[in-house]
């Protein structure tokens, strides 16, 4: 029964690693990479404390890396190290679309206990934690996961002589690809860009050190907690909500575990799905829910609440954008939140021009989703098609059909929702919802229109410029040759005709 | 050689007009600009009474202050003043070697004052019309091309040539011909024979036309530069032979008959000097395909560009005789042009065995 349970695990892995974004070592890599960095990065803003965070990635041998990720949270309790890191495939991760929940990076992760699987799975080694709380001991541990029970089991539990105040670290081993682009590095620089207020140090497999710097002290504002509105609920859902409810009746059920649903809506919604409001809610049968549904669908009620949502702000972007390029002109647009489904998300942009990046080859363009950087499937995103479809033309910058703008530019932008729409498991491609497409397309019209302004009155300064260094390379030669023919002094006639050239170039 | 008195008003010239005169306009604090005499189309006349092309007195002010036009003028200034120096050392060179002695990298920049003969050369022609001077009293000679052969002895720079031993290649045309240069001695040529191509030239040099028929055959290499085309005018004038123009049919050999017989329009200025309007066009006319019985593989289909050409060339005020319009007309309504080497179809030796001297003798040309 063991040994099958643990073929059983290995299997789900193997089967599943798309879906958990170990399909390839570069990806692996980056993926747990990622889920760490996470972590610390929500842990640090749950506690009002500005992340300090340090990446460190060690190539021990030919295709092993050593990864780990220190941060200055608020530590984890002994007691509960267990359950953070080594619960598989648990908690707020596997939200379905529409539930109770509020905006996080976690959202878009597997979690880290399946990075910890995946390390040990190919590695053979547990994963270090070091976790300070404070005012505790500094405690470490060894922690892996026994595939026969699922269970995490912890070894080796220690306690450190620190200086340290607080914070967690923690230590994985695993096969992976170090790739220069698009891989760790951009990741880090990425999530620094949308993220200023975090420092970041990185110690590359060369042990070259890069600091991230924070740019600014002010913490994002911290999303609510927002329970789902009726409009927006998918049937499964739904379902699963009317199963786990505490409430008692169908009607409290509606007004508890919904937002904008008061005792009218819900008596509404009772009454239009021909359901006593007193029922049970886990009383309410598989074909009466979907009577349910639509009756929620199509009672009148306020809009969804717009309120819960974290953006990076455009101070931020700018800030953010301005640290990582030797930018020349930068923009940054924060849309109002608006409404895909009747699920409240919010769109910001940015752009950087720099004369240091390749003005012959098309953008990069950076999409984020809840401040997390996507890395894969660029050209499936609605965020991709969204700058596709602007007409950069009229900004100033080339185009090939349907594409990426040509120009030394960088592109963020970033959807930010309680339930962002991804086109797949995999998490790396938002959904081309017209809401969400619109949305992004008026905040490029925004920061376009600034570029375009930028980019002509650097042409007009450019062919101002040109003039004058035409004038003053031909004006040598013209009176050289009107020397020669006059026999009068070359360097009279030179000061006759510059002060001519300033003259007229006013 | 140019007389001192004519090479010292060309060196005041060229100093008063590119020098002094800029110069004074500099210290006003004027525009600084040239009058540049419009070569283009839209400044050519046609003269009819002598039958030549003549340039106009339409000018453009060329400005230094003027984004588009600093690099020309530029450039014709250090033209002067090549020129002058030239001049002034009394050697001759090629305008080809001109543009060589006027290009160099300005300042530190990566630009240089000429990029291309091609941009030195209608400097050069602005320079010519705008103090009116030949173009050997600039002391230039354009890149020669252009051989001749026949009953003629000459004398060339002093050396006398007797142009019936000039074997195969024949004898090459320079670009100065001018009396003092070269000199006709003993002629028994009765006329000239001006063929567009070299290798068809060849064919008659090889079939010693120029023998059995007593004259002159020369070639251009396609259109004519100016020392063939003011030798044919000398030949014609000095030595009173008719000239006879052999040529492809399509709208650019007919176009060359044209230039030699009444002038071009970018040299204009020099008709007076180079045009021969006597000469007689004889071949290929877009009737000989039919009058020949020349089998249709060797006639080649009219293109877009050769199309636009002669709608171009019929508008021109000196393609307005009936004659030459039949003959581009029925051009255009076979839709096909024909090469001298076509009758080639017939026999190698058609073209000078038969139809030359038939055409001739039986006086078959346009005027």
């Amino acid at each position: 029964m063991a040994e099958y349970k643990a073929v059983a695990i290995s299997e789900f892995f193997e089967k599943n690693k798309h879906l958990l974004g170990f399909d390839s070592p570069t990806k692996a890599l980056i993926t747990v990479l990622k889920e760490a960095v996470d972590n610390s990065l929500d842990a640090c803003e749950e506690a009002n404390i500005l992340p300090h965070i340090i990446v460190k990635i060690k190539n021990t041998e030919k295709d092993i890396f050593q990864l780990s990720v220190e941060d200055n949270g608020p530590g984890i309790e002994e007691k509960y190290v267990k359950d953070v890191f080594g619960k598989l495939l648990f908690g707020s991760k596997f939200k379905s679309l529409g539930e109770a929940g509020m905006q996080s990076r976690g959202q878009q992760g597997i979690g880290i206990s399946a990075s910890i699987l995946y390390s040990q799975l190919t590695t053979g080694e547990p994963a270090a934690i070091e976790s300070k709380v404070k005012g505790k001991v500094h405690y470490s541990c060894k922690l892996s996961i026994d595939t026969a029970t699922n269970m995490p089991v912890i070894e080796d539990e220690k306690k450190l002589e620190t200086v340290k105040d607080h914070g967690t670290k923690i230590t994985m081993k695993l096969k992976g690809l170090f790739r220069k682009t698009k891989g760790p590095y951009d990741y880090i620089k990425y999530t620094a860009i949308a993220n200023p207020h975090a420092q970041i140090i990185f110690v590359n497999p060369e042990k070259k050190k890069i600091i991230f710097k924070r740019v600014t002290d002010k913490l994002p504002k911290k999303p609510k907690k927002v329970a789902p509105h009726p409009h927006g609920v998918e049937l499964g859902t739904l379902m699963k909500m009317l199963v786990r409810t505490n409430s008692k009746t169908v009607q409290s059920f509606l007004m508890n575990d919904f937002s904008k649903v008061g005792s009218i809506g819900a008596k509404d919604i009772c009454k239009l799905s021909k359901l006593d409001p007193h029922t049970r809610p886990n009383a309410i049968a598989r074909d009466k829910s979907s009577d349910l549904m639509e009756a929620m669908q199509q009672v009148k009620l306020q809009r969804p609440p717009t309120d819960c949502l974290s953006p990076i702000g455009e101070d931020n972007i700018i800030k953010g954008l301005n640290k990582e390029y030797n930018a020349d002109f930068v923009a940054a647009c924060t849309r109002p939140v608006a409404v895909y489904n009747s699920i409240p998300f919010q769109v910001e942009v940015g752009l950087v021009y720099s004369k240091e990046l390749p003005s012959d080859k098309q953008i990069t363009l950076i999409r984020f989703a809840n401040k997390v950087p996507l890395f894969y499937q660029q050209s499936e995103c609605g965020i991709y098609k969204a700058v596709a479809k602007t007409q950069w033309k009229r900004y100033g910058l080339s185009q090939p059909g349907g594409s990426l703008p040509v120009g030394p530019m960088v592109i963020l932008v970033d959807v930010e929702s309680v339930w962002v729409p991804f086109i797949s498991e995999g998490k790396q491609a938002i959904a081309s919802y017209d809401e969400i497409i619109k949305e992004i397309k008026l905040g490029l019209l925004d920061i376009g229109r600034k570029l375009g302004s930028y980019i002509s009155a650097e042409q007009r300064k450019y062919a101002k410029e040109r003039r004058r260094k035409i004038f003053d390379r031909y004006s040598e030669e013209v009176a050289q040759s009107i020397a020669n023919l006059t026999g009068k002094n070359k360097e009279y006639i030179m000061a006759l005709i510059k002060k001519e050239v300033v003259k007229r170039n006013e | 050689m140019i007389s001192k008195e004519k090479s010292d008003l060309i060196i005041k010239k060229l100093r008063d007009m590119y020098g002094n005169e800029v110069l004074k306009d500099l210290e006003k604090g004027n525009e600084l600009s040239l009058d540049i005499i419009i070569r283009t189309l839209s400044n050519v006349l046609f003269d009819e009474k002598e039958q030549l092309i003549t340039l106009g007195n339409k000018t453009q002010k060329r400005n230094f202050f003027s984004i588009d036009q600093a690099r020309k003028f530029m450039q014709t200034l250090i033209v002067a003043d090549a020129c002058q120096n030239l001049v002034k050392s009394g050697k001759t060179t090629s305008i080809r070697s001109l543009y060589y002695n006027t290009k160099h990298t300005i300042g530190d920049s990566k630009e240089n004052t000429f990029e291309d003969q091609v941009e030195s050369d209608p400097i050069i022609e602005d320079v010519e019309v705008s103090i009116n001077a030949l173009r050997e009293e600039l002391h230039l000679r354009a890149n020669s091309k252009g051989v001749m052969i026949g009953n003629l002895t000459i004398e060339d720079s002093g050396d006398e040539i007797d142009l019936r031993k000039m074997g195969s290649g024949g004898w090459a045309v320079p670009s100065i011909v001018e009396a003092d240069i070269i000199k006709f001695k003993k002629c028994d040529a009765k006329f000239i024979l001006f063929i567009e191509k070299d290798t068809v030239w060849g064919r008659f040099n090889e079939d010693k036309f120029w023998e059995k028929h007593n004259c002159m055959i020369i070639h251009g290499g396609g259109q004519p530069p100016r020392g063939v085309r003011r030798l044919l005018r000398r030949m014609h004038d000095e030595l009173k032979l008719p000239i006879y123009v052999l040529v492809d049919n399509d709208p650019w050999g007919f176009y060359i008959y044209s230039v030699v017989k009444q002038g071009s329009i970018n040299l204009a200025y020099e008709s007076v000097r180079m045009a021969v309007p006597d000469a007689k066009f004889i071949g290929l006319s877009s009737f000989d395909q039919d009058k020949y019985n020349l089998p249709k593989e060797v006639t080649i289909k009219l293109n877009e560009g050769d199309k636009k050409r002669i709608k171009e060339i019929l508008n021109y005020k000196w393609f307005h005789k009936k004659s030459w319009r039949d003959e581009l007309n029925h051009m255009v309504e076979k839709g096909v042009k024909l090469e001298l080497e076509a009758l080639s179809a017939k026999d190698i030796s058609f073209i000078t065995e038969t139809y030359l001297p038939e055409k001739i003798a039986r006086k078959e040309w346009l005027e």
